[in-house]
């Protein structure tokens, strides 16, 4: 195991997602503090350039917090969303950027358990692949 | 395209009491940001949100010539708005304004590492600041609202809603695809708790509709389209015909029946009945012509020859447009139809639904009989179509438990040597209609229950059918039920022929019920602005709680349109238009059908029409040449954020210099301190100012609940303000003082 501290950029939905991620913050459930939120008015938004950027610039691990089929806009928004993913997977192969590291999972708006679950078990397996940075080439300074 | 940066932005960080102060160094935070790109002044405030303290933003926003502002406390879910307010009253435009939640997604979510929600705390606020610096000031799109509203469906819901809303002022539109008002209640007899027929509570209603001008009823009518956005839909309505053109009174209606010699299921009594092509739904139905169902009719020329009968044949559907601001949807549900087979339903003849044996009750007179055979026990199996552990219908119908019941006891109170079984997976009577099961215990009712594992088997034997179960109040003891008729108690789903939800776009949920912007938060708006859902076609809902959610969505609606205009969020989809090269992707994939081909030097382009977009996004991933952007989510904002989040922290570490500054500044600062508290806060130190007090005592005498009396008087004993006295009252509870 190792000790490394990933840092996990998310991406919530106004309405469904990032209130989830509030709750868990009003009950105190605690997750890593390296964990940054960037809420979108739908997750179906999140392009793919924002994802590699976050790789690029030395975050760890992209979690993109859907609506599934709450979404008040679109209940096909986690379709759109997997496709977004697939074609960044793409990028990431050619760069040789684990895969693994950019996960979706859909959360309701009262979904905190689910989220902190999320966190720990994305944390876990993003600090077993170590810095980004040894994937992307860049220095660890 | 280079934007203009924003110059002086002021940073407002928030202690919330402690809420925040206690798990992240607000002051370690302000000193980090200081330096930031483009920050004017940094400020940490006990409670941001408080009066006074919004009065010193606004001053300070004034005085400094500040161009932007960064706050950073709580969820924005709770003060957005107040913080958009602060900075419209302080001459920004609200739109350059960001948030930073450094309470619900830090200090409280990393209460366990307060050095590391520090650190945290830090990149959020650099995140915002970054991101106010690209934002542009934006105007809200303000758009005309016609007072009109259409409410499609005639249910209780809809009647209902539409007499408020005509009450309030708004021209009403009242839109029934049957020819008869009044929906399902109409059809339930005898109702919970005041033993009111549901037709009684359709004519109540429906005489209230026809005593106000400003409601138009449309019946037969079907919704054909929609065009226009909220303040202005245009909704495209056919009304198919009566072919009764003049009054029609009882007894020539009665004739007409007679000699119609065409015949069907009736519907309305779930096919135990049949109906002519002319009939009412039933006897004292409105409106009060009978109908002429051209579907089933051959124009046999029998009616015709009834005297004063006014019937025209060739009468044709008519189309109309109706110009409204809002749409109420009170469009129901169906009650769900068993498979064949499904507990013996269609295959063992004496094997109804429940609203089947409402029916039969209802029209029953003298003797309660079903297929020619009289009846006297009755087993109802319950959850029939509700919460299915392997079906798609996962939820609780809410109504059935209750209605079953209610059936029961209508059921004894009329034929009293009826025995009821109750097969039931729990009973579901909660609240108020716990009544109704004690009632039915009390008359002798028999309750047995099985579970999700072992559903009860049917077999017929004879006349009866034999419901075989094990019983869990018996410890699974495998039981016997020989029954004459069989009800099964179906619940609720949403309606089958449903062709409103696919022409007005509404959003459904995983449920396939309509669906809200919120469930708890906004249960009646959807992200269509201007749409409005209500009662049983956005979840089961009993008579009481569809009241409830229609008057609320009538609120809303006139709430909306009733100014005449309507404010909407500048938050939706740009096209750079140098870079679009319509391929009409966006357009395909758009649900709200907000895209427009346009021309713009010699080229087609994607237009965003600013009224209809909704600014969900989902559009900006999918366009090949990058050229849509979301306001206030765009590449460049999503990316300074990105790169806030990254960039390291280092704290400039002088405690000695700053513990000074802090002590300094509280112990001279008490009167400023206590400038800044919030109403409340100054009334639980008014309060405390005759005598000790408990928090209970606090709260009758401020008139404010006790749990928001508690959250602030702890932050008023952590700055100082009180202290415990040490003894408790009689009740049990501490007191506190004011600390001198």
């Amino acid at each position: 195991m190792s000790d490394y501290q990933p840092k996990i950029l998310v991406f919530s939905s106004d309405k469904i997602s990032d209130p989830a991620i509030d709750l868990a913050g009003l009950l105190k459930k605690h997750y890593s503090p390296k964990v940054y939120n960037i809420t979108v008015p739908c997750t179906s938004s999140v392009k793919s350039r924002w994802i590699l950027h976050a790789f690029e610039k030395g975050i760890d691990g992209v979690f993109i917090g859907s609506d599934g089929t709450d979404c008040p806009y679109r209940s096909d928004c986690s379709d759109l969303s997997s496709k977004v993913i697939e074609q960044t997977q793409e990028v990431m192969k050619e760069r040789g950027i684990n895969i693994a590291r950019v996960k979706m999972a859909a959360l309701c708006s009262v979904c905190a358990d689910p989220f902190v679950n999320h966190m720990k078990n994305f944390s876990e397996s993003l600090a077993s692949l170590g810095n980004i940075k040894n994937e992307t080439g860049q220095s660890n300074e | 395209m280079k934007k203009d940066l924003k110059q002086k932005i002021g940073v407002y960080i928030c202690e919330c009491g402690g809420n925040i102060s206690d798990y992240v160094d607000v002051e370690k935070v302000a000193k980090a940001v200081e330096n930031e790109p483009g920050v004017y002044l940094v400020q940490t405030t006990m409670f941001t949100c408080s009066d006074s303290a919004q009065i010193e933003i606004i001053e300070g926003i004034k005085e400094n010539n500040l161009d932007s502002m960064v706050v950073a406390s709580c969820s924005p879910k709770l003060h957005l708005l107040t913080f958009r307010d602060v900075a419209k009253r302080a001459g920004l435009n609200q739109y350059n304004y960001v948030h930073a939640n450094i309470r619900e997604q830090c200090s409280w979510a990393h209460s366990d590492r307060t050095e590391e929600a520090t650190d945290k705390a830090v990149r959020l606020v650099r995140a915002a600041i970054a991101k106010v610096r690209l934002s542009e000031s934006l105007e809200t799109i303000e758009i005309e609202a016609k007072n009109v509203a259409a409410i499609v469906g005639a249910g209780v819901s809809g009647l209902r809603s539409a007499i408020d809303l005509a009450d309030q002022g708004t021209q009403v539109y009242l839109i029934e695809r049957d020819h008869f008002v009044g929906g399902r209640t109409a059809q339930w007899g005898k109702l919970f708790p005041t033993n009111e027929d549901g037709k009684e509570l359709v004519e109540r209603l429906y005489k209230q509709i026809k005593e106000r001008e400003n409601i138009t009823v449309f019946t037969g009518a079907d919704i054909q389209s929609l065009d226009g956005s909220v303040g202005d839909f245009k909704l495209g309505v056919k009304i198919s015909p009566r072919h009764i053109t003049g009054a029609c009174d009882e007894e020539t209606s009665d004739q007409l029946y007679k000699v119609c010699p065409q015949e069907t299921d009736d519907e309305f009594n779930f096919g135990l009945t049949k109906r002519k092509a002319i009939y009412k739904n039933y006897k004292n139905a409105y409106p009060e012509n009978p109908v002429v169902d051209m579907d089933l009719c051959d124009k046999c020329g029998e009616c015709l020859k009834v005297t004063n009968s006014n019937i025209n044949l060739e009468q044709e559907a008519e189309n109309i447009t109706l110009n409204v601001g809002a749409i109420l949807l009170n469009t129901g549900f169906d009650p769900y139809e068993p498979k064949d087979g499904e507990f013996g339903y269609k295959t063992i003849d004496n094997v109804i639904t429940l609203p089947q044996f409402r029916r039969l009750l209802d029209m029953s007179n003298g003797s309660l009989e079903y297929n020619g055979k009289s009846i006297r026990d009755i087993a109802y199996i319950y959850c029939v179509g509700s919460r299915q552990p392997d079906g798609e219908n996962k939820h609780c119908s809410r109504y059935c438990c209750t209605s079953a019941i209610q059936s029961a006891l209508n059921v004894k109170s009329k034929y009293s040597d009826v025995r009821n079984f109750h097969i039931n997976r729990g009973i579901r009577t909660y609240g108020k209609q716990e009544t109704c099961y004690v009632d039915s215990t009390k008359q002798g009712d028999v309750y047995l229950q099985f579970f999700e594992k072992s559903f009860p088997t049917l077999e017929k034997i004879g006349d009866k059918t034999i419901i075989t179960l094990n019983d869990a109040l018996t410890d699974n003891e495998t039981m016997e039920v020989s029954a004459d008729l069989v009800v099964l108690v179906t619940g609720m789903v949403p309606r089958k022929e449903d062709t409103v939800a696919g022409i007005l776009k509404v959003p459904i949920g995983s449920d396939k019920f309509y669906n809200e912007i919120h469930t708890k938060l906004r249960p009646v708006e959807t992200v269509i602005d201007g749409i409005f859902i209500a009662g049983a076609c956005q979840s089961p809902k009993n008579i009481r709680a569809t009241m409830a959610s229609t008057l609320s969505a009538t609120a809303k609606a006139n709430s909306l349109i009733s100014t005449g205009k309507i404010e909407l969020e500048p938050i939706i989809a740009t096209i750079d238009t140098n870079l679009c090269e319509w391929c009409g992707k966006c357009d395909e994939l758009c649900s709200y059908n907000a895209f427009e081909k346009v021309e713009i030097d010699g080229k087609m382009v994607a237009q965003v029409n600013k009224a209809i977009c909704k600014g969900c996004g989902a559009c900006a991933p999918i366009c090949e040449v990058n050229a849509i952007n979301i306001i206030g989510s765009s590449d460049e904002e999503v990316e300074v954020m990105i790169d806030a989040f990254v960039k390291d922290v280092q704290f400039i570490e002088d405690h000695k210099a700053k513990e000074a500054e802090k002590t300094v500044g509280k112990t001279d600062d008490t009167e400023k301190l206590k400038k800044a508290l919030p109403e409340i806060g100054k009334k639980i130190l008014q309060s405390l100012e005759s005598e000790a007090k408990s928090v209970p005592e606090i709260a009758a005498d401020i008139q404010h609940p006790a749990d928001d009396v508690l959250y602030y008087l702890m932050s008023l004993r952590k700055y100082g303000f009180v202290k415990e006295t040490g003894e408790i009252n009689d009740d049990e509870y501490y007191l506190y003082e004011l600390k001198q």
